[in-house]
């Protein structure tokens, strides 16, 4: 039987949160955290947690598993798991709604700020907006990003200045607009990113890559528009 | 874009740049005080007086000085504007910031002039 500690918190009941044990039989099988919450919600429906995919594409159920930020649809327990115990709280830093679901308004607040769309004033051709494979690529590693928070929620920066600090899912998103041979708002987004706190509040931790369940390095990115920003102010 | 008006050059950028720059000056200057005094085994006041009698040791001190005095400033801003906040403590938070900031900038202006007078007061 594995043994699961969950972080239980209703804000209409409990005084404050607390840890919730559970016993869970997986029959031996190396199956997916997800699935363990599951066989916790057969035992007791009252847990809430968020879900919709189920294969890391949809970004929803970013927990803190085992003291690390990750994905519990793709988090298999042979990853986790040691000595027959499981962790389960939420994503840190950012307030708890209820057990597992966190409150992302900050975290998308800052993503609304990077302006998160391409912005083009050229008269549309009659064919799509052309690129060559070369710009294409820039965008590799880049695009992928499905916006669960892992990374954010891992960075100090953020956890002190969520308000101020844009944190790694966003900056790695406003440079993937930044190298979007099609935008042309270039100056105006690096403008936007010159304060002492939107980028530079990075201090290169590293959390955001150790984390980042689709493999993506924000800390680059930040570095490119660090470059970026030296190239047009200097 | 966030405002803020108590950062070293009002960019984060400049402050940056300022951070690393301040920093290679410090590498510089400790690596060659070392040096000087591991290969100056017998170092006499006479010697040591010499040395930073010539005008380019007292421009490397100075510069070196202005270095510590404006990488402590972006440096510890930024501690303070982590930890001293109006979001973890409320107002209570603004208040000790600006406090906070007022002390290092007593104490950078303290070091700055008396270090001037140290430099090129004898």
């Amino acid at each position: 039987m594995l043994k699961v500690e969950v972080y239980r918190y209703n804000p209409e009941t409990d005084k404050a949160p607390y840890m919730k044990s559970y016993e869970v039989d997986t029959q031996g099988k190396d199956v997916m955290v997800l699935d363990v919450l599951g066989m916790i919600k057969e035992q007791d429906e009252s847990l809430a947690y968020r879900r919709s995919c189920r294969e890391g594409v949809c970004g929803s159920d970013g927990m803190n598993i085992n003291g690390v930020n990750g994905l519990a649809c793709i988090t298999p327990l042979s990853q986790v798991v040691k000595k027959n115990k499981l962790v389960v709280r939420p994503l840190p830093g950012l307030p708890v709604i209820r057990d597992l679901v966190i409150d992302m308004t900050q975290f998308y607040d800052q993503y609304k700020k990077i302006e998160p769309y391409l912005q083009n004033d050229s008269p549309a051709p009659a064919i799509e907006r052309l690129q060559s494979p070369e710009d294409r690529a820039k965008l590799d590693g880049l695009y992928e990003c499905i916006l669960c928070a892992c990374c954010s929620t891992n960075c100090p920066s953020f956890w002190w200045n969520p308000d101020k600090f844009i944190g790694p899912a966003g900056l790695l998103q406003a440079y993937r607009f930044l190298a979007d041979s099609r935008d042309e708002a270039t100056e105006k987004r690096l403008s936007n990113l010159d304060d002492p706190f939107s980028v530079f509040r990075c201090h290169g931790i590293q959390n955001c890559v150790a984390v980042c369940p689709k493999g993506l390095n924000p800390t680059r990115a930040i570095g490119h528009i660090r470059t970026m920003l030296l190239q047009s102010a200097t | 874009m966030v405002t803020a008006v108590t950062n070293l050059g009002r960019s984060g950028l400049y402050d940056w740049l300022i951070q690393r720059a301040s920093a290679l000056v410090l590498t510089a200057y400790t690596l060659f005080i070392t040096a000087y005094i591991l290969f100056t085994p017998d170092l006499t006041y006479d010697q040591w007086q010499a040395l930073f009698g010539q005008l380019w040791m007292r421009i490397f001190t100075l510069l070196t000085l202005l270095s510590i005095v404006t990488h402590a400033w972006i440096g510890l801003w930024s501690v303070l504007t982590d930890y001293l906040t109006e979001r973890l403590m409320g107002f209570k938070g603004t208040i000790m910031r600006l406090l906070a900031q007022g002390l290092l900038a007593l104490v950078a202006v303290t070091y700055t002039l008396w270090g001037v007078e140290i430099i090129w007061g004898f």
